[in-house]
């Protein structure tokens, strides 16, 4: 059986589907060269969404301030210029036996476990917090002590 | 800056807390009270055996923020920055830490450990405490990382009756955060939970 042309075929004198798909082609593809554009254009480069998490880290650093303070030591030992540092690292701070020999350096990855529940990372830390449970937080108070200039 | 602190207020009638008020003797009536139904859940905690090693790391840890807590408050009284009524609440909140830091340390003594002891001195950011403002801002951070260290330790403990103890000083913790965040014009409490 031959189908019945349809009413465009028939006006245009062409295939419905050859016309249809090469405008559509271009049609999608102009759209989403525009989309790209408007996503490039909008999106925030690395760094601005590396700022926004270093303020939003900074925002919740305050649960720290019992304990801790950038520039000096008080319950817990400074954390300017952590990045890097081995666990246990700040002269003069007196540490748990077991932090000191946790082996651990501060990285992205060590900082997000030890902060995600500190005495389970490392049984015996004079840490006594439960951790910060909420992995977005964490991760912004992590790219917050990442950012710290050395002291 | 580094900070020696005294262990007890200079006598300085300027420091003293206003003895005819009678919302502040109903205070101290009230935080009498409250004191000894925390003290009595620790005598219990300390009696049974529930209690471990790390509940008294735990304590000695908050010791540990308490004390620092009280020098705070004394670098605070003395800077002659802060004026009445301000400066009587500052003292007022010292002397809460005190007796923080007093349960605190007599609880690790009757679990049988050791109880930490005040520094000879603290680093406090004196050089960026310019104005009353300044002071009562600096207050309220130490406070709401105290709220902070207590609702993370609450967790930990072995011992329900010092987790109570716990979560006593951390709403009296609270109330100091949301205190100084309106008198600093702030909104006095500005989330439904803390953190």
């Amino acid at each position: 059986m031959i189908p019945a042309p349809s009413r465009e075929a028939s006006v245009t004198g062409r295939p419905a589907g050859a016309r249809a798909g090469g405008s559509l082609l271009h049609e999608r593809a102009a759209a989403f060269a525009a989309s790209l554009l408007i996503v490039l254009l909008t999106a925030p480069t690395a760094g601005q969404a590396d700022d926004s998490a270093v303020a939003r880290g900074k925002a919740a650093y305050t649960r720290c301030l019992a304990c801790h303070a950038v520039e000096y030591d008080r319950v817990g030992p400074r954390h300017c210029g952590i990045r890097g540092r081995k666990a246990g690292g700040v002269e003069g701070y007196s540490y748990s036996d077991a932090l000191a020999a946790s082996g651990l350096t501060w990285t992205r990855e060590t900082l997000d476990r030890f902060l995600a529940a500190p005495l389970k990372t490392v049984p015996g830390t004079l840490m006594t917090y439960d951790g910060v449970k909420d992995s977005r937080t964490r991760s912004d108070i992590v790219t917050y002590l990442l950012s710290l200039p050395p002291c | 800056m580094i900070f020696k602190p005294q262990h007890s207020l200079p006598a300085d009638d300027t420091l003293a807390l206003p003895r005819r008020s009678f919302l502040h003797g109903a205070g101290a009536l009230t935080l009498s009270a409250a004191a000894v139904a925390v003290l009595a859940g620790v005598d219990h905690a300390a009696a049974g055996s529930t209690a471990t090693a790390s509940d008294v790391t735990i304590l000695n840890t908050a010791l540990g923020a308490e004390l620092e807590a009280i020098a705070a408050y004394q670098v605070g009284a003395e800077s002659g920055l802060l004026k009445k009524p301000v400066l009587d609440l500052a003292v007022q909140f010292q002397g809460h830490h005190k007796e923080h830091a007093d349960l605190l340390a007599d609880t690790v003594r009757k679990l049988g450990g050791t109880a930490a002891e005040a520094k000879t001195a603290y680093a406090f950011p004196t050089d960026q405490l310019k104005s009353q403002a300044d002071v009562l801002r600096f207050a309220a951070g130490l406070e709401k990382g105290a709220v902070s260290a207590y609702l993370g330790a609450v967790p930990l403990f072995q011992n329900r009756d010092l987790a109570k103890a716990a979560a006593s000083i951390l709403g009296d913790e609270a109330m100091h955060w949301a205190v100084l965040r309106n008198a600093l014009g702030e909104n006095p409490v500005p989330s439904a939970f803390v953190s």
